[in-house]
């Protein structure tokens, strides 16, 4: 079997099992979101939170839960990987500097997963499984949450109560999170990932000498980081790393734990809303975005005309010989077209015009499917922009799912877009304008700039992921790309949490032959274009000097 | 469509006459005022860039950098030049309005509690010191200085200088033909008057006031609009400034290419960055967002409906569901004979002739329809009473609730005296009994199949003099429903819109009519709560409701109502209470206010779209132009082979600001709007505006740099 039909066959069976997966898991979320009464292990623990699980917030005292719970967050990974020597299982890892901890905080905080230290060389046990895995958990059951929020808003009529954050976040931790995960890490051990508590594995490397690899509690992070689209990876080679992602099938599951939860929220988004068939078009606007993108990163590394590519006379560099490059390919996709930032390969190989793709996946503010949670919200919003702008053509004021797309709802709506590009394209503008900052460049001209668009676009779209060569353990770039990753992160949540308390507020319009109708292939196509010309274009003029420049010279 | 044809003047004409424009020059450099601009955000941007541009053009003069400074500034011309076509329609019908607002002499009763006739004790006035409650008194040849309600006598008043109507109306006091308007003339007859609008706040002022948009505020819907346009030109902002620093960069890492008039080593030129942006933000809709909605105003004045608001007209577009009164509404109003139908054992056509000539005397519109009637169906003659000697006319009364004829003996050629009557059932059955006659069972069957029929039977009945009187058969009365209201309802229904028709009738009766007419519901027995409570339920259920009425006690449910239209002939309450008026009192003109308000919201939409679909171009115009000297691999994304990196921009430039002038009169007139379910008209709207508006500037762009290329110091 060819490396291209194997990597066809792979594509295929990573679809099949997406759409296998869409019912089931979609109306699993549907019932765990949606269950009226509390199970005895959820109401221990909100009496030991202390949280009085029976009343709903409205928006504003969810967005205060939300940024309470970050907050507190933040300081506890700051404070425990500040003092992790004191830690047992420290492995004698001494405790991080200021600036380190505090980026890493934000980054694993906000589901991005920057990281600017590297795991086997910085970090012991304890915080790696206590700090940043249990991040990895709730950061990606807080996106969840915030998505929900914004379902129970068109799904409500007439209220302000959108539900619970505690609950919520419970919730989604017990019965979504961590079953799955159990499943997943077992799967791993099998496949050959590393689960242990001891400080070193010794490993025949491929040359036939022993090495001494750091252990840990790989196969458990490794299937939370990529089920939560979190994408911090145990060791600093991440998923290209054997002990975290083995063999070819591992890899397979990894994709899949990638890309499962955000391709079936759309399935919970419609039977919350009461009809399954508008879950179905947003699942079909990711997925055609989706599939173009994987087209495109497939097509043009398989051809290979980069610069890198060409002086080593293959599309190899940067890519594990156990995957090859269709793999990879789908891989870089998923970790981008997603908030995971988990990889397989280094992006920073990829051809010009696929780099920039990869690029592009994240300034689509990561939509197609996006983030566990995020992606739907930020999908959602594109829908509601639409439908704004789209919908009067038939003759009425906008109505999404029925409700009225008023001015506080475009208000909101707007905002939302106007977060990631201003944090992405401000943090380019002004790091460039700086000449010590392009230092950090490992090349000069168009693909040094490359390398700063993804650096700011993953931390903007809290993705986590990096062009490898370039260097961002500066002091400027932890504060710039840190407050992008917080601003970028908690903004946009706040700003959906109202969207969701306005729309909640409202009656429910019933549908007629007048109504716009959101659930067919030509509503598909209009998000599609709005998010391709309201989103992608804005970042025409960057790109052009960036990838497209270095792809046409 | 009669009506206003005396108060608007044609303004329309050719829509793209070189005349209107010209005409608005001078608004449109007034518009310039930077207090006006700010309130249209998207133009305001496009101002502020122009003043740089002229700023920069001043410092360092060359052709390219005038051109687009020019082209600029006549953008934002264009754009206020096209909301002074759109107000300067309106401004010649207040004109027109304001000739009646002439100043009268007011005719005071000095003594408002006594005497309320022609001999009443006056004083003169001047009509704008008149205070509501004033009473005055209007004979015939004047002019009625101010609204307010007839309290005494009757006048049939000229209202055509507000409503373009051009036959009098009767006025009187009490009922719902009680109110009058300032600015009209009593023809005969005299009313007293109770003055009802302050000074200054009369209906008159009001319509000058609308028409002419000094009143005009942004609608929820243009709020919302101009919000996600902000937006959008804020995301605009930040990519071309934000383009800056890494063009520098990117000049600085290609040393060895040439500086050019569009980036040299200080980056972009501050000339082609203002470019990119007014060409990026949507200006078109941005421009013409203001026309759009006063020439939607403006439509609806045009069918003699005056909107009280902007958001009223908006609010029309969102209407799902009409309330519809039956009479003069579905049906004409008046019952109609439909069939004679005699009961057994009398020939067809002595039934026809004594239904004619029992109904001779009769003026009702009933009484009417059925010598019509005879006529058409049944080919008899229409006599007149005239013609018929010895006879004695019966005129129909309430009181006998019968008409009909007694013919004398000489006539009748026997000697006897033939008597012929037609009226209700009961009242003729009476008569019928009175004189000898058996009241026939059979005519019971035939009343009760007209009734149950929804139709109202009338019994015709004669004697003879010596006979005992004879039930000759039923006329069936029926309410008759207008022709293509079935279609329009079907339409409506497609459109998503439901149809409910409110009567007094009995349900059986409401029924029929409603199953004729194709509603979708009806309401029967109504009361004027039951009105405001069905209202109440759908609006409950997150329905907008449009409803047309005329009397008092339709204001609450007028006012309650998303679009109340009241009828002009209606009482002041009723004109309060709604929020538009139609001038006609045409009673179907609701189905043409909904279109109006789909068509404004469906015009803002398109050239949203339109607008939107437009910056493909344009990116792949100035991006390669701009960039292509630094990294020439770039002039791969030169797709139109645009001739010169100038020639480019200014050929974008100019094209956004035509686009403006070409879409100004599908502004003013709306786009094409044929009902249809919303599925259609997302595919017909998405086909023309998004696709057109993608691939419209990359023809026009091109064909302007054919152009642009011919000038020195562009073409390089």
């Amino acid at each position: 079997m060819s490396e291209t039909t194997a990597g066809l066959t792979f594509i295929a069976a990573m679809i099949a099992a997406l759409a296998a997966t869409y019912r089931p898991l979609g109306d699993h979320l549907y019932r765990v979101a949606a269950r009226e009464h509390h199970r005895a292990v959820e109401r221990g623990v909100y009496r030991l939170v202390g949280v009085d699980a029976d009343t709903e917030q409205n928006w504003a005292g969810y967005a205060r839960s939300v940024l309470a719970f970050s907050a507190v967050s933040i300081v506890a990974l700051y404070g425990l990987l500040r003092l992790q020597h004191l830690l047992p299982l420290d492995k004698g890892m001494p405790g991080l500097e200021p600036g380190l901890a505090w980026n890493t905080a934000v980054s694993f905080t906000t589901n991005t997963n920057w990281q600017a230290y590297s795991g086997e060389s910085a970090l012991g046990q304890i915080a790696q499984t206590a700090g940043l895995a249990v991040q990895n958990f709730v950061s990606a059951a807080v996106g969840i949450a915030v998505a929900m929020v914004l379902v129970r808003g068109f799904a409500r009529k007439a209220t302000d109560r959108l539900g619970n954050f505690w609950v919520d976040l419970t919730r989604i931790t017990l019965w979504v999170l961590l079953p799955i995960c159990l499943v997943a890490a077992i799967a791993l051990l099998a496949g050959g990932a590393v689960q242990n508590l001891t400080d070193t594995v010794q490993a025949t490397g491929p040359a036939g000498d022993t090495q001494a690899i750091t252990g840990g509690a790989v196969a458990s992070q490794e299937a939370i980081k990529n089920l939560g689209t979190n994408g911090g990876g145990y060791y600093n080679a991440n998923a290209a790393h054997p002990f975290e992602n083995p063999t070819s099938w591992t890899n397979f599951l990894l994709v899949y734990l990638i890309l499962a939860i955000p391709f079936s929220l759309p399935r919970a988004f419609g039977r919350m809303v009461g009809d399954k068939r508008q879950g179905l078009a947003i699942a079909a606007v990711m997925g055609v975005i989706a599939s173009v993108s994987l087209a495109l990163v497939v097509g043009l590394e398989s051809l290979g005309n980069g610069t890198v590519p060409q002086a080593v006379a293959a599309a190899m560099e940067g890519r594990e010989v156990r995957f090859g490059v269709p793999d990879s390919a789908l891989f870089a996709s998923a970790t981008t077209l997603t908030s995971t930032g988990s990889v397989n390969s280094f992006h920073d190989s990829y051809t010009s015009f696929g780099g920039g793709v990869l690029i592009l996946n994240m300034m689509l503010g990561e939509v197609a499917p996006g983030g566990v949670g995020a992606g739907l919200y930020g999908m959602l919003v594109l829908a509601v922009v639409t439908v704004f702008v789209a919908g009067l053509m038939v003759g009425r004021t906008p109505e999404y799912l029925g409700k009225k797309i008023g001015a506080r709802e475009v208000k909101l709506a707007s905002l939302y877009f106007l977060v990631t590009p201003a944090l992405l394209l401000v943090g380019v503008a002004a790091s460039i304008a700086v000449p010590s900052n392009l230092e950090s460049m490992q090349e000069a001209g168009p693909h040094g700039l490359s390398e700063m668009l993804y650096a700011f676009a993953s931390a903007s779209n809290n993705n986590g992921s990096a062009f490898a060569g370039f260097g961002a353990d500066t002091p400027w770039f932890n504060t710039a790309l840190g407050l992008c990753m917080a601003l970028g992160r908690f903004v946009p949540i706040v700003l959906v949490l109202a969207l969701g308390g306005a729309l909640a507020r409202q009656r429910r319009v019933p549908a007629s032959a007048g109504t716009l109708p959101t659930h067919r292939p030509l509503f598909v196509g209009m998000v599609v274009g709005v998010t391709l010309i309201l989103v992608a274009l804005t970042f025409l003029p960057v790109l052009a000097l960036g990838p497209i420049a270095e792809g046409l010279q | 469509m009669s009506s206003m044809a005396t108060v608007a003047p044609k303004t329309r004409g050719g829509l793209l006459d070189p005349r209107q424009w010209l005409e608005s020059a001078p608004a449109a450099f007034r518009k310039l005022d930077p207090r006006v601009m700010w309130r249209k955000p998207v133009m305001f941007v496009v101002e502020i860039g122009a003043v740089f541009t002229t700023v920069l053009a001043f410092a360092e003069p060359s052709v390219f950098a005038w051109l687009i400074t020019v082209w600029l500034w006549l953008t934002v011309l264009f754009a206020n030049a096209a909301e002074a076509i759109a107000e300067g329609r309106g401004k010649a019908q207040a004109e027109s309005l304001r000739k009646a607002k002439t100043d009268t002499i007011a005719h005071r009763l000095i003594a408002p509690g006594s005497d309320r006739t022609p001999e009443a004790e006056t004083v003169e006035v001047p009509a704008p010191e008149l205070v509501r409650g004033d009473l005055v008194l209007v004979t015939a040849g004047q002019v009625i200085p101010g609204d307010g309600d007839v309290v005494a006598g009757i006048a049939s008043v000229d209202e055509s200088a507000i409503t373009g109507e051009s036959a009098p109306v009767i006025r009187e006091s009490g009922g719902d033909r009680c109110a009058v308007m300032g600015g009209t003339g009593v023809l005969s007859d005299w009313i007293v008057v109770r003055i009802t609008a302050e000074p200054g706040k009369s209906f008159l002022d009001r319509m000058i006031a609308l028409v002419e948009g000094s009143e005009r505020r942004k609608t929820p819907g243009e709020i919302a609009l101009d919000i996600l346009l902000s937006a959008m030109t804020v995301v605009f902002l930040l990519a071309v400034v934000t383009m800056q620093p890494v063009a520098i960069f990117s000049k600085d890492f290609m040393a060895a290419s040439p500086d050019t008039a569009v980036l040299d080593g200080d980056g972009v030129t501050g000339i082609v960055l203002v470019s990119l942006l007014v060409c990026l933000i949507p200006t078109t809709i941005g421009a013409l967002l203001s026309a759009i909605g006063i020439a939607g105003m403006d439509r609806l004045v045009q069918r003699g409906v005056l909107a009280m608001s902007g958001r009223a007209v908006e609010a029309a577009g969102d209407v799902d569901t009409l309330l519809l009164d039956k009479t003069g509404t579905i049906t004409y109003g008046n019952r109609r004979a439909s069939a004679f139908l005699p009961v057994p054992g009398v020939a067809g056509r002595r039934l026809t002739d004594a239904a004619q000539l029992s109904s001779l005397a009769d003026e009702t519109p009933e009484g009417r329809s059925i010598v019509v009637y005879a006529k058409e169906a049944h080919g008899l003659r229409e006599r007149r009473t005239g013609e018929l000697a010895h006879a004695d006319w019966i005129e129909f009364t309430a009181a006998t609730r019968m008409s009909g004829v007694d013919l004398g003996a000489a006539h009748t050629g026997d000697g006897a005296v033939r008597r012929i009557r037609k009226g209700a059932a009961a009242s003729v059955a009476a008569w019928v009994a009175a004189r000898g006659g058996d009241p026939n069972p059979r005519v019971d069957d035939l009343v009760e199949e007209v009734s149950a029929s929804g139709g109202t039977p009338l019994v015709v009945a004669e004697h003879r003099d010596g006979e005992p009187a004879e039930v000759l058969g039923v006329v069936h009365l029926k309410d008759v429903v207008k022709e293509g209201m079935a279609e329009r309802f079907a339409r409506l229904r497609s459109m998503g819109i439901r149809t409910v028709m409110v009567t007094g009738d009995n349900p059986r009766t409401a029924a029929a009519i409603a199953a004729e007419a194709g509603v979708d519901d009806h309401l029967a027995e109504a009361r004027p709560e039951d009105k405001m409570a069905l209202i109440k339920s759908e609006q409950d259920a997150g329905r907008m409701v449009a409803m047309t009425g005329d009397g008092t006690n339709d204001a609450p449910a007028l006012a309650a109502a998303d679009v109340g239209v009241a009828m002009n002939t209606g009482t002041s309450a009723a004109k309060e209470a709604g929020n538009m008026v139609d001038l006609d009192s045409d009673p179907t003109k609701l189905i043409e206010i909904v279109a109006i308000g789909k068509q404004l919201l469906m015009t803002r939409g398109a050239l949203t779209t339109f607008s939107i679909a437009n910056d493909i171009a344009k990116y792949f115009a100035i991006i390669p132009a701009v960039f292509a000297a630094v990294y020439p691999g770039l002039d791969a994304l030169n797709i139109m082979r645009l001739a010169s990196p100038e020639s480019a921009i200014v050929s974008a430039v100019v094209f956004n600001a035509l686009v403006i002038v070409a879409l100004v009169p599908l502004a003013l007139k709306g786009v094409a709007y044929k009902p249809g379910s919303a599925t259609s008209l997302l595919r017909r709207n998405l086909l023309i505006y998004g696709l057109g508006g993608l691939v419209t500037p990359f023809i026009g762009i091109k064909a302007i740099d054919l152009l642009v290329a011919l000038i020195p110091g562009v073409a390089s």
